[in-house]
């Protein structure tokens, strides 16, 4: 049909991408089961190149998908810019399924919420607590890609995305504290919470007279979790190539080659790691996926792209082209990304620390490219070599042209993190993950009153 | 209307109660990035979402693109697990006119949208030629419908028409980052030339670099601050689900004097031609214009019609669905202007920051009223003058703590994202923390 359809069509290059999913969602808020759904969601888009420039049209039902393309054809005509040709990938013709031990969107819903009834009524049971929030989503997707060279491609994925939050008060004061879990679909990922359960509640209530950090520049380490967020918004982001590639300031800040941290640090992005929330076989243009050094000894030596960045940078596609779902373009984003082990003990990294702050877990990070912030979920004092005591969360800030080369200490303890997602031009949550041994950076802002 | 009508009586035949709410939308936007026409995309969307009340207890399901044959069977596998149904469907209403519909849309050409575009460009590059700017012009139109078993029934077409700016300055290693944007349901509200005007200005401000230390100071929240910063807690804090559970700061202070007297702010879904107006919310109940703090004392929260049941008090129209099932959530939030000028604000100051933007705003303990982040976009005041923008630097500070006592609310007043119409704000003692010190 789809071969059909594109016959005719005056355009240098047409691509149709249409999506079949199925969600479930589970929503505690306290005490209450405040949303158990089910959603069907099916669509498509088609998105066509004409003379350097893009038209795209998403929609909900497949009839009329000639007009459809035309449309997308016209509206491409309206620009006008430098005409170039994508970078060359392969047609392929392949089906991609994932292998589940375990697969949640196939668990009994009864079971999905028996499982985390038991998680809140931990939380809730806990002194001090006075609200949980638990959010639980699966989704089940196929996506079928066809494009005018030949591919046709038919992936099927799945997700699992979460967090559990224990809200604890005392008079007018409210804390909060939390995990987040995420899996490819395995449902394994949510399974046996139940002593971080309560761990999440005491900490939420340990937070109530716990002291504010005061704000200022501290030596601080970062847990695997936390500097996993950390590789991800500080320089992962810079390494996506739509942010550089039409900017030839930017492109002469980000050139291959240029030193960015010391020797000890190599962070990687790789769609083709087995099992991570992050990996997939072809991006979401048809390209095969490769795993890409952003940063080797220091050395910035690639960045992430699409056949377009790729095309006009001179460099490869990378296989980074990823859209969230039918209703948007791809656009670069990371995949997995991660900080490489090093060999320092968590011991020698805190030892010679006569104040500084230690940070754990994730809660959010965001960046302007060059600046970025990212707060931590758990955070404790280090006084004269060792953990002291528990503080409010913290924010912490940089700025990626000096803050890499702050990093002086990596551990060799590497973990990777499958909570969260990642937002870009209106798409998210995307999954991805990120990871790190623990890592120290010496003279980082952290926020505090 | 058809489609619906044909759901609800499947749904009937199993269930007490039932509703089906069917929203579409269709908009093109046209994309420029870095300076230049990239891509032009139109999306359409439809979905239709089924709620039943079931052996007491509520199920949900909602589809998009088709299936609504399983959309029964799958809302009552969720009902057995649903909480209960303890509220009405509202039943048949007259609603009042709110005016959000503007038949011009349909005549805005793309061409005219592209060359909207271009002179925007052309105006920013004027004052500063090396920006790179990425510009959204979008025109769209959606409409809603909803049926319920009670007699409930309704449906309202909306336009909307979107103007957004964001330009990009490198430096050496210096990044700048300037940006705004202007929303109506009337394309003829939304022109270039206060949009240009305003981001001229941010650049003009931003010329200059200031240093500042670490220590508490004043802050001037411009229009565009107070969305970034003060926005977030406020809006969660007046949930009626949030003051249900008790995690609110506010859950006790109905009717108490919590924020500065010269403090007013409103909920109003009624206002003529604003993004976030309509007549009835997603779940049938009239639209209305609520008082929610008045001259600092605080008086309502935001409910749909579930958690109005749960807290003992009726809907306040503000039922949204993002897709899901409803949730207490804003229409459009207004902030009363006060008496004193952005300019005299700043005159006043002897040493202060003025905040258009932060990031990781969002990141602290919002339900305590924390705000916190990193300075994107922010200018240094010395002895009553802009001296020019600051970086590297963080601030913190708590909502309730800043705005029990505040130095000053603006005259000049502006909607900053189509949802949100607010002065500047002029607040003590926010915590400044940079580089080096």
């Amino acid at each position: 049909m789809i071969t059909d359809v594109l016959k005719g069509q005056r355009a240098d290059y047409i691509e149709i991408r249409c999506e079949e999913s199925q969600a479930t969602s589970i929503v505690y808020r306290g005490e209450r089961l405040e949303e158990i759904s089910r959603a069907l969601n099916s669509g498509g888009n088609v998105r066509a190149l004409v003379q350097g420039s893009w038209g795209f049209v998403s929609f909900n039902r497949l009839d009329g998908l000639r007009e459809k393309v035309a449309l997308a054809v016209e509206e491409a005509k309206l620009a006008s810019r430098e005409p170039f040709v994508l970078f060359p990938t392969k047609p392929v013709v392949d089906t991609v399924t994932p292998q589940l031990k375990r697969d949640a969107t196939a668990v009994p819903l009864a079971t999905k919420k028996e499982l985390l009834e038991g998680y809140n009524d931990i939380m809730l049971s806990s002194p001090k607590i006075q609200s949980t929030r638990i959010n639980y989503r699966d989704v089940k997707r196929r996506i079928t890609f066809a494009n005018s060279e030949g591919s046709y491609i038919e992936q099927h994925k799945t997700d699992l995305a979460g967090r559990l939050t224990a809200i604890a008060r005392e008079d007018n004061e409210v804390q909060q504290a939390g995990i987040s879990l995420g899996s490819n679909g395995e449902f394994s990922a949510v399974e046996g919470l139940h002593e971080k359960a309560g761990e999440v509640a005491r900490r939420a209530a340990a937070l109530l007279s716990a002291p504010q950090v005061k704000g200022r520049e501290y030596t601080v380490i970062l847990d695997p979790i936390l500097a996993g967020v950390f590789a991800h918004e500080a320089f992962g982001h810079l390494s996506e190539s739509d942010h550089v590639y039409q900017n030839e300031n930017l492109r002469q800040i980000m050139v291959l080659g240029k030193r960015f941290g010391g020797k000890h640090l190599n962070i990687i992005d790789d769609p083709t790691m087995v099992d991570l929330r992050g990996s997939y076989a072809y991006d979401d243009e048809g390209t095969p996926t490769n795993k890409t050094y952003l940063v080797r000894e220091g050395i910035l030596e690639g960045r992430l792209h699409s056949r377009e960045t790729a095309a006009k940078m001179g460099e490869r596609a990378t296989g980074n082209a990823r859209a969230i779902n039918y209703l948007f373009p791809p656009i670069v984003r990371m995949s997995n990304t991660w900080i490489e082990a090093g060999a320092v003990s968590f011991e020698d990294m805190i030892g010679d620390i006569e104040e500084g702050v230690y940070v754990k877990d994730w809660y959010g990070g965001t960046t302007s490219l060059e600046m970025f912030t990212f707060s931590a979920g758990e955070a404790y004092m280090i006084r004269r070599g060792k953990l002291a005591e528990l503080l409010r969360p913290v924010v912490l800030t940089g700025n990626v042209f000096n803050t890499l080369h702050n990093i002086d200490a990596i551990g060799d303890d590497l973990d990777m993190n499958q909570g969260g997602g990642c937002g870009k031009g209106g798409q998210y949550p995307l999954p991805v993950s990120d990871g790190s041994p623990h890592i120290r950076i010496r003279h980082c802002v952290v926020g505090g009153r | 209307m058809k489609d619906l009508r044909k759901v609800l009586h499947s749904a009937q035949k199993v269930a007490e109660q039932a509703e089906v709410f069917s929203a579409s939308a269709r908009a093109t936007t046209i994309q420029f990035e870095a300076n230049e026409l990239k891509q032009v995309q139109t999306k359409e969307s439809s979905s239709i979402a089924l709620r039943i009340f079931r052996e007491g207890k509520v199920g949900f399901a909602v589809a998009t693109g088709g299936g609504w044959e399983a959309l029964v069977d799958m809302a009552v596998e969720t009902s057995q697990f649903g909480g209960p149904a303890n509220f009405e469907f509202p039943s048949s209403q007259n609603y009042s006119k709110v005016r959000i519909y503007d038949p011009k849309i349909k005549e805005v050409p793309m061409e005219k949208m592209v060359v909207m575009g271009k002179e925007l460009i052309a105006r920013i590059k004027g004052h500063t030629l090396e920006i790179l700017c990425d510009v959204q012009v979008t025109k769209g139109t959606s409409s809603v419908s909803l049926v319920n078993s009670q007699g409930g029934e309704g449906g309202y077409e909306k336009s909307f028409f979107g103007l957004g700016l964001e330009g990009i300055l490198v430096r050496d290693t210096d990044i700048l980052w300037v940006e705004d944007s202007a929303s109506s349901c009337r394309p003829d509200l939304i022109g270039i030339d206060d949009l240009a005007n305003r981001v001229i200005w941010q650049l003009e401000m931003a010329k200059k670099k200031a240093a500042v230390c670490s220590k508490l100071l004043p802050v001037i929240f411009t229009p565009h601050g107070v969305a970034s910063v003060l926005l977030s807690p406020l809006v969660l804090a007046f949930n009626g689900k949030t003051v249900l559970e008790g995690a609110s700061p506010l859950k006790d202070k109905l009717g108490k004097q919590v924020f500065d007297k010269r403090l007013s702010l409103w909920d109003d879904a009624t206002v003529a031609y604003g993004v976030g107006s309509y007549p009835f919310d997603d779940e049938g109940v009239p639209s209305l214009r609520l008082p929610l703090v008045a001259n600092g004392v605080v008086t309502n929260f935001l409910y749909d019609l579930q958690t109005a049941a749960l807290a003992g008090t009726h809907s306040t129209g503000n039922g949204r669905r993002g897709g899901g099932s409803p949730s207490p959530a804003i229409s459009s939030l207004i902030v009363e202007k006060g008496g004193i000028s952005f300019q005299a604000m700043v005159e006043d100051m002897k040493e202060g920051l003025i905040v258009e933007e932060v990031i990781g705003a969002e990141q602290g303990n919002l339900l305590g009223g924390d705000f916190g982040g990193n300075v994107l976009l922010g200018y240094k005041v010395e002895n009553g003058e802009i001296v020019g923008r600051v970086k590297d630097t963080m601030i913190a500070g708590n909502v309730y703590q800043v705005s029990r006592e505040l130095l000053g609310v603006g005259q000049e007043t502006r909607w900053v994202g189509g949802i949100l119409q607010t002065p500047p704000l002029y607040c003590s003692g926010v915590s400044v923390t940079t580089r080096g010190s």
